[in-house]
């Protein structure tokens, strides 16, 4: 494995197939918990650990995985990786954990995940799993947290509240602009409505790039080798 | 497959869950005492707001007292009560009730009552009203919840436990009027609860902690 391989992996999951703007995976928590920009980086780093996690183990057993199998296993990794990180973050930020609420179990149930596992972590070294969780998990996190800073800023005419959540001290709401902001933007709708700005965005940002570079652009991706 | 690979594929299987189960078990350990710390403190913390102003002997959280309903409450899930005693007297007693006709589901709140009866403070503990709304009874988000803060039964009187808009006296929230009309019940009902059963809540035996 070359460092470029390395770097290439985490882009991929960054931008190019990131799990939420392109597989569109993992949209329960992403459309629920999205409310602020500190649950969506709560989650997101939540899922980002799992994810690299689940990554690195599975390629580990991958020799001894029969194909049969391979779903309990992947399901006992990620589930057993989902109630570790869960525990951790009730032991070191216990107030995290109760805005999260149920999400935070429920990581077991992202597709994005165990999808991961399928089609990459169980054909690949450790050192290119681990990156391409890391990618895949850092891809969510950021839409995760872009979301989250939308609808918050929208909604609530905030950025950065219950900061708190994470540093810890006294309840903070955070840098307000006005009194109250749109409230369609908090409700379940705004987090479709967000999540296809987003899609949309990056969607015009790539033509407006192959655009710009011309035909040369467009030889696709360099696949994993299979 | 033939008998011997299924063997073998059922004890890979076997390896990998009793390394998965390890691992929980693990960092079970690692963090059991800092979750149990960590939901005491948060117990306690929440339970301080309503306890502002009074002097009292530790140990808050062992004075707990639990009525499973019908009991007179507001809610119809099990009230707690924590007595707090000041050099072996009653000092103030805190009530977590539920609101059960909030917009979206029922509103658990927590309110401390002096022993003569003036309530000490009111915090939401639980609720899921409209953010931006109804979210607003919450002390985080603005200073309604704080106009409890020594009222009594008898100021106002139990008419005027309500919102100024349905003739009682206390504010409104812009954009919700639901919620805050449950929170005051709830408060409301409370006191007439302590006005009626002081003694007998200050002398029950605690309940003893289910494990």
């Amino acid at each position: 494995m070359t460092s470029g391989g390395f770097l290439q992996q985490l882009q991929t999951g960054l931008w190019k197939d990131n799990p939420g703007l392109v597989q569109l995976l993992g949209l329960c928590p992403l459309l629920a918990v999205t409310t602020t920009l500190v649950n969506g980086f709560g989650l997101g780093i939540a899922t980002l650990l799992v994810l690299a996690m689940s990554n690195a183990l599975v390629s580990a057993t991958r020799r001894w995985i029969k194909p049969e199998i391979r779903i309990p296993i992947y399901v006992l990794i990620i589930a057993s990786l989902v109630t570790c990180i869960e525990l951790i973050f009730k032991a070191w930020f216990p107030m995290l954990d109760r805005s999260l609420g149920i999400f935070i179990p429920l990581i077991v149930t992202n597709c994005a995940i165990v999808a991961r596992a399928e089609v990459f972590a169980s054909r690949n070294t450790i050192g290119v799993s681990i990156a391409d969780g890391i990618g895949m998990g850092a891809g969510f996190a950021m839409l995760l947290m872009a979301i989250g800073a939308f609808r918050e800023f929208v909604g609530q005419a905030s950025i950065l509240s219950r900061l708190d959540l994470i540093t810890g001290g006294e309840p903070f709401n955070g840098f307000s602009f006005a009194d109250s902001g749109l409230l369609l933007a908090i409700l379940p709708p705004g987090a479709f409505f967000s999540l296809a700005l987003a899609v949309v965005l990056k969607n015009y940002m790539d033509q407006r790039r192959r655009n710009s570079r011309g035909a040369f652009a467009s030889r696709g991706l360099r696949r994993p080798h299979q | 497959m033939s008998d011997r690979s299924i063997v073998k594929t059922g004890m890979t299987l076997g390896m990998i869950a009793a390394v998965c189960t390890s691992l929980v078990a693990a960092t079970y350990q690692l963090t059991k005492d800092r979750i149990a710390a960590n939901e005491k403190a948060l117990l306690e913390q929440s339970l301080q707001p309503a306890l502002t102003g009074i002097f009292y002997d530790s140990g808050v959280s062992e004075s707990r007292l639990v009525l499973q309903p019908p009991h007179g409450l507001p809610g119809n899930d099990p009230a707690i009560i924590y007595r707090v005693f000041a050099e072996g007297e009653p000092a103030a007693a805190l009530f977590v009730v539920t609101a059960r006709d909030g917009f979206a589901g029922p509103i658990r709140i927590v309110l401390g009552v002096e022993a003569s009866g003036s309530v000490t403070g009111v915090r939401i503990l639980q609720h899921r009203e409209t953010p931006g709304l109804g979210d607003k009874i919450v002390s985080a988000r603005s200073d309604w919840v704080y106009q409890f803060d020594g009222r009594s039964m008898g100021d106002p009187q139990l008419l005027g436990w309500a919102l100024k808009g349905d003739g009682g006296e206390f504010d409104q929230l812009t954009g919700a009027s639901i919620t805050p009309r449950a929170v005051i019940k709830a408060i409301r009902d409370t006191l007439v609860y302590f006005d009626a059963n002081r003694d007998a809540i200050f002398q029950a035996a605690a309940t003893e902690a289910e494990e």
